[in-house]
């Protein structure tokens, strides 16, 4: 496999069972040493993909090939490229960490000296080296987490496969675990990860593509996804509640918070409509003024007609 | 590839389920106690009664020849009593995610089930120790030379692999741990309609067909000729067979289903 052959090429994937179609028509290809991000609700088809390009299901139809190796015909060579870490954790409980990272490298054939040292690296490089001797099942779900993404690490695959990886997780594992994934992507690892967190794919992702109902309603970089759809605003803060009313009599559809003495008018970004939106102001009245590009959640909003989560709480609009 | 590397996955795999074994030892444990609880009921609240109704014997037999008459049978429910487990520790693994991980590794997929099927035969190697001693220490005493102890293990170690093979199957068909619980409990029950409590003569006529020609029967007769030191005959091969064949579809059933792609 040449540096220019992509790490993955799906094309015209779909799967279904009985009538139930769960992936319908997916086009998609990855560069190597890029971070593909799929974004989408439950249900829209996320796992399916990650599933059949890790050779856990079969496709129904489509030309799909991971590193190379066609899913179908070679799935021992995509395995052998290749690591996963699901939604569920994929760790051994009854085992300590250590002993989950000797059980992987063994699997993974590596020699006595390789494994000994590989398994040094990744408990210091996970922070596990005081959990080290303790049964996976004490440990806390970050901690579970890192040792689970250790395991799939630790026989360095080219090509890594991260279902969802940071849900349920606390704020402060979430950074913790998109550090690991720069750092692999630094070594020139390819990552395709799901996520239904919007702020996830932004953070990580070169390129997204936003999965709904089994189709890619959409694919780009995180800027020309939000360039798409015209949910900007321009946010306006007032010196008194007087002001604030005004403004609020001149842009009906603007959302107002009393308190913060806020105003957001929705605008589209161009000059023209930002010069619309100064007009009705006054001089005096206005304290501070930000603009405002759409993001994600609107984007999703926008491509498909639903949220992706349960919608963030608005401000209070009059 | 997978298949050069088939031997040194299942030892990997069995280096598992070894330590499975010692950090969960209350499973274990759990399941030596269920026979030698039946051998103490038995040869104790039963025996006495039981025995007395032994062929064989003038005016019948007591408690101690009803002991030597129920070994056999309790050492084979010991066999079945570990491979119950076996199928609650493969269903443990089907719900769990390191399942999915192994099938996403390069490596001989079957090692996932033969760890499990040869950490089996060695922790019946053990419980039948145990039950083993056991029986001694209650005034067990036999006639049988080594011969007949060598028959007997190698009796037994096919059992168990018969056994086993079939409960991985039943854990890996069950949805979850509490179904791979209680469906192999008909190995646990089965025993009870042979020859292993009381001789299949005094059963009613419907009955005692099924008893003389379920599984159980031949394997319990041959291996009480083979611990009493009396001579085998043809149920020796009809022990056998059962155990080949049992071994044989309870292999093909597993590695079926483990094979099979997942539903969902």
């Amino acid at each position: 496999m040449t540096a220019t052959n992509p790490a993955i090429e799906v094309a015209g994937l779909t799967k279904s069972y009985g009538d139930h179609t769960v992936l319908d028509g997916v086009d998609l290809t990855v560069p190597e040493g890029t971070v593909y991000a799929l974004l989408g609700p439950n249900g829209a088809g996320k796992t399916t993909i990650v599933n059949i390009l890790s050779t856990l299901l079969t496709p129904g139809a489509g030309d799909i090939r991971v590193a190379g190796f066609d899913v179908r015909r070679e799935a021992a060579g995509v395995r052998a490229s290749i690591g996963l870490t699901g939604q569920f954790s994929a760790i051994d409980e009854l085992l300590t960490g250590r002993e989950n990272l000797w059980l992987m490298a063994d699997l993974a054939h590596l020699d006595r000296a390789t494994t000994t040292s590989a398994v040094t690296e990744m408990l210091e490089r996970f922070d596990l080296v005081d959990a080290a001797d303790r049964r996976a099942q004490t440990y806390s779900g970050g901690m579970k987490r890192r040792l689970d993404l250790a395991m799939t690490l630790i026989a360095r695959p080219r090509l890594i496969f991260l279902d969802e990886p940071t849900a349920g997780l606390d704020p402060r594992s979430r950074r913790d675990l998109w550090a690991i994934v720069r750092e692999q992507v630094a070594d020139g690892v390819t990552v395709l990860l799901t996520t239904q967190y919007l702020d996830e794919a932004d953070q990580l992702a070169d390129r997204i593509g936003v999965l709904d109902g089994g189709r890619l309603v959409a694919e780009g970089t995180a800027a020309e996804l939000k360039r798409r759809v015209p949910g900007g605003f321009v946010s306006v803060q007032f010196t008194d509640a007087a002001g604030l009313a005004a403004a609020l009599a001149a842009h009906p559809d603007a959302a107002a918070d009393a308190e913060a003495l806020t105003l957001q008018v929705p605008n589209d970004g161009s000059i023209a409509g930002l010069r619309r939106v100064l007009d009705d102001l006054d001089d005096d009245m206005v304290a501070g003024l930000t603009v405002e590009s759409a993001d994600l959640d609107d984007v999703f909003l926008a491509l498909t007609g639903h949220a992706a989560v349960a919608p963030v709480s608005e401000g209070i609009s009059a | 590839m997978s298949t050069t590397y088939t031997v040194r996955d299942s030892a990997t795999m069995l280096r598992r389920n070894l330590l499975h074994i010692r950090r969960y030892p209350s499973l274990s444990i759990m399941l030596v106690a269920q026979p030698i609880l039946f051998l103490l009921l038995f040869v104790y609240v039963f025996g006495g009664t039981l025995g007395a109704g032994l062929p064989g014997q003038e005016g019948g037999g007591d408690r101690s020849d009803y002991l030597v008459f129920i070994t056999p049978g309790i050492l084979i429910m010991t066999v079945a009593s570990v491979a119950l487990g076996t199928a609650i520790s493969t269903a443990t693994d089907m719900t769990t995610g390191i399942l999915a991980r192994f099938r996403t590794m390069d490596i001989a997929r079957v090692s996932v089930l033969t760890g499990h099927v040869l950490g089996a035969v060695i922790k019946t190697g053990f419980a039948v120790v145990i039950v083993t001693a056991f029986a001694f220490l209650l005034g067990f005493r036999s006639d049988a030379g080594p011969l007949g102890w060598l028959g007997a293990i190698g009796l037994l170690i096919l059992i168990a692999f018969a056994l086993t093979w079939l409960t991985v199957g039943l854990g890996l068909a069950a949805d979850s741990v509490e179904t791979a619980s209680n469906t192999p409990m008909f190995l646990m029950l089965l025993p009870f309609i042979s020859s292993a409590f009381v001789p299949t003569d005094a059963m009613p006529t419907g009955l005692r067909q099924f008893a003389e020609h379920q599984p159980f029967t031949p394997m319990i007769d041959t291996l009480r000729a083979l611990v009493t030191g009396a001579p085998t005959d043809s149920d020796l091969w009809l022990a056998i067979g059962w155990c080949l064949l049992m071994a044989l579809l309870g292999y093909l059933w597993s590695r079926r289903l483990f094979l099979r792609v997942p539903a969902k």
